[in-house]
């Protein structure tokens, strides 16, 4: 039981890390009506920039926190350089401009750091000292580090909905997103509205990315297996939705993290140990993907279809 | 979403032209003169996630080739650095160009197995010589080996298969196993298993794409086994290394292949620090030959040079050698081939021998992570597991 405990948290901590690059990805979709591949790239740019300046400064948590301004200017650079001219085009162009980002960032990346993992220091606590684990049920340790990103997840979410839905800002965000004409009627440049949105969604990817760099290699590449598992997200969640990511996003997580955990052992039941073993292993790989193929099937707009759905 | 091919594909013929030109370009006039240069066709993975081990590989090559003033057997050489792009139809089309148009003389390198299963048939069907500096499948080692293979480096299996040994050696009685679900994750297992004669109290396999171990690690912490035995190579081995030290789990004992080493060692750092490997050498290995390389190579390149490095570095050696018995004919196939054969050649492992597969027969070693006085990482020495250890495969190879 205690260890179903822990795997429950174990899954909650990757879903949190899922709903804060998921959210970024289902703000931009929902309110300016953009497919971002390049979404992983931001995610992989927090990363590297936090590990650079964290080994730069010698701390991690001062880089971690260095690294939200330079993500939030190359949102707004790339936004300048690219994604403008995107808006208006169909989503074809949007997936072959946003691919095109891709390569060309990874490409960069190589060149300015290598191919090779980058080194990223350890977190400390206040004290200065390691940040070890707490013990929760029965001797087993679960780092202190992870609770803090679950931790993170609590407040980010909140945040979020505080900023859409009890702000000026944040209404007209959502004015913009449902009525873009009228908005602009109304004397409110819409234009600078959508790059404000998007470089904020740059800015959470790349806090993502940060806060994933003590716990996932930093390395080029890194943001492609994150942005599958995010398109899933959103895609079950219902597009556009904060709301619908963030329970997805936990959903998700829950689900590739139990399936890990239990299926294995469940097969055990009806199948040979070393064959429970490797179907157990490539069916838990498939549960997310099953999921979302069901979820598909009931609910075609995902959970809770957001307002372009 | 890794398949980008044009514009990576461009990016490093580029990249890997002006390393070549670099590196070799400038051969003296006097050299040029007397006879034309041999021509290496250098292959490795230079792109995608497994770029940073065929980078180690090739910088030992370059390194070796250096080493022995930009001379194969008296004569100059030209490497001709080639990015097999991961991608077995990549390989065989760049390694036929080689071939066919730039008339190579041997082949060296290859990190990956499936990329020497491409490229073995087109290579020695045109009778040339092919020199694995990493890539070991049994495919090529038991009755597919050939006469125009070579190996500098080991038999897929042995590493595995050492640790195993030392698990045995160690008398660890509980031993957890956790690998990738894919063909090289389970011949892992099996390698350890074929020495390993405790019990194995679980065995996890993972996807390739693996992000979060915590859910394995909360297993092996419920399991509270003598020692964990993982292969998780380049960012898999990032991952896992780190989280399994911040989980609190380094008090049981890390023994890995292909997990710690010298290509993973800057990111994972200290939380790496005294987790095991099996290796035919390491950096601390004492031996002029292999002190030179290693202060050489870290000049030239700026980190410290892994297994993948040692290996390619004794290819360059092993060619210089050979050719040199030949008289730098390259063209006396029957007479390279022997000379090859014969195995004489200064290893930075020290001496060793060739099978009858064409696989070197050599002493394997339980390596730990260390943190050297200037703050790098390496790995280090702490005992010989295996001494002179044949692969299990030489003994169907019947060489034509």
């Amino acid at each position: 039981m205690s260890m179903l405990l822990v795997q429950a948290l174990n899954g909650l901590q990757f879903g949190v890390l899922l709903f804060l690059v998921a959210a970024g990805l289902s703000l931009v979709f929902g309110v300016m009506d953009l497919i971002n591949l390049a979404h992983g790239v931001q995610y992989m740019l927090g990363a590297y920039v936090a590990a650079t300046l964290g080994v730069w400064t010698g701390s991690f948590w001062l880089g971690a926190l260095l690294a939200l301004p330079v993500a939030l200017l190359v949102g707004l650079a790339l936004e300048w350089l690219v994604f403008r001219h995107l808006y208006r085009r169909d989503h074809l162009s949007q997936v072959l401009a946003t691919f095109g980002v891709i390569l060309t960032v990874e490409e960069a990346t190589r060149a300015l750091w290598g191919s090779a993992p980058q080194t990223v220091l350890e977190p400390t606590a206040l004290t200065g000292g390691p940040l070890g684990g707490v013990e929760i049920v029965g001797g087993l340790l679960y780092p202190t580090y992870r609770l803090i990103i679950i931790g993170v997840g609590v407040v980010v979410p909140l945040l979020l909905w505080f900023l859409v839905e009890r702000t000026r800002a944040g209404m007209l965000v959502r004015a913009g997103a449902t009525h873009p004409a009228m908005v602009a009627a109304l004397g409110v440049d819409i234009r600078r509205l959508f790059t404000v949105v998007f470089a904020f969604g740059a800015m959470l990817a790349g806090f993502a990315g940060a806060l994933a760099s003590p716990i996932f290699p930093v390395a080029p590449g890194m943001g492609d297996t994150v942005l599958i598992l995010c398109f899933v997200v959103i895609v079950i969640g219902g597009v556009g939705s904060i709301r619908g990511a963030f329970i997805a996003a936990l959903l998700v997580g829950l689900l590739d993290t139990i399936g890990r955990a239990m299926l294995p052992d469940a097969l055990r039941l009806v199948l040979d140990p070393s064959a429970a073993r490797q179907t157990g292993a490539a069916l838990a790989s498939m549960l997310v993907y099953i999921a979302m193929a069901g979820i598909l099937f009931f609910r075609p707009a995902g959970l809770f279809p957001g307002a372009r759905a | 979403m890794n398949d980008h091919p044009i514009n990576r594909r461009r990016f490093l013929t580029t990249t890997a032209a002006t390393v070549a030109a670099g590196g070799f370009g400038f051969t003296p006039s006097i050299l040029r003169a007397q006879s034309p240069a041999v021509k290496i066709a250098f292959v490795a993975t230079l792109s995608g996630p497994g770029a940073a081990l065929g980078t180690h590989l090739r910088d030992g090559w370059l390194a070796g080739v250096t080493r022995l003033g930009n001379q194969l057997g008296g004569r100059a050489v030209e490497t001709l650095v080639i990015d097999d792009e991961l991608k077995p139809d990549v390989a065989v089309s760049k390694v036929r160009a080689a071939l066919e148009r730039d008339k190579v003389d041997a082949v060296v390198g290859v990190v990956f197995s499936n990329m020497l299963q491409a490229i073995v048939r087109p290579v020695t069907e045109s009778n040339t010589f092919l020199i694995t500096a990493n890539a070991g499948p049994s495919t090529v080692a038991g009755k597919g080996c050939n006469p125009f293979l070579f190996s500098s480096a080991y038999q897929n299996d042995q590493p595995h298969a050492a640790m195993g040994q030392a698990a045995q050696d160690a008398g660890y009685k509980r031993v957890f196993v956790l690998v990738p679900n894919y063909q090289a994750g389970k011949d892992a297992v099996a390698g350890f298993r074929s020495r390993y004669k405790g019990e194995v109290v679980d065995e996890i396999y993972v996807p390739l794409s693996q992000l979060d171990f915590s859910t394995e690690i909360t297993k092996i912490a419920a399991a509270k086994p003598d020692a964990i035995f993982t292969f998780m190579p380049g960012a898999l081995g990032v991952n896992l290394v780190r989280q399994y030290r911040q989980a609190g789990l380094a008090g049981i004992p890390f023994l890995s292949t292909f997990t710690v080493d010298e290509s993973t060692l800057p990111a994972q750092g200290d939380a790496a620090l005294d987790f095991f490997t099996a290796a035919t050498w390491a950096p601390n290995v004492d031996n002029p030959h292999s002190r030179r390389f290693v202060q050489e190579f870290e000049a030239a390149y700026g980190y410290v040079p892994s297994n993948f490095a040692a290996h390619a570095y004794d290819a360059a050696h092993m060619l210089d050698a050979a050719i040199r018995k030949t008289k730098g004919d390259v063209a006396n196939k029957p007479a390279l081939r022997a000379a090859l054969e014969s195995g004489e050649f200064p290893s930075v492992r020290g001496a060793l021998r060739l099978g009858t597969n064409h696989f070197p027969i050599q002493d394997f070693w339980l390596c730990k992570v260390a943190k050297r006085p200037d703050g790098k990482f390496q790995t280090e020495t702490v005992r010989k597991v295996l001494t002179a250890d044949t692969d299990s495969y030489a003994a169907a190879c019947r060489m034509g």
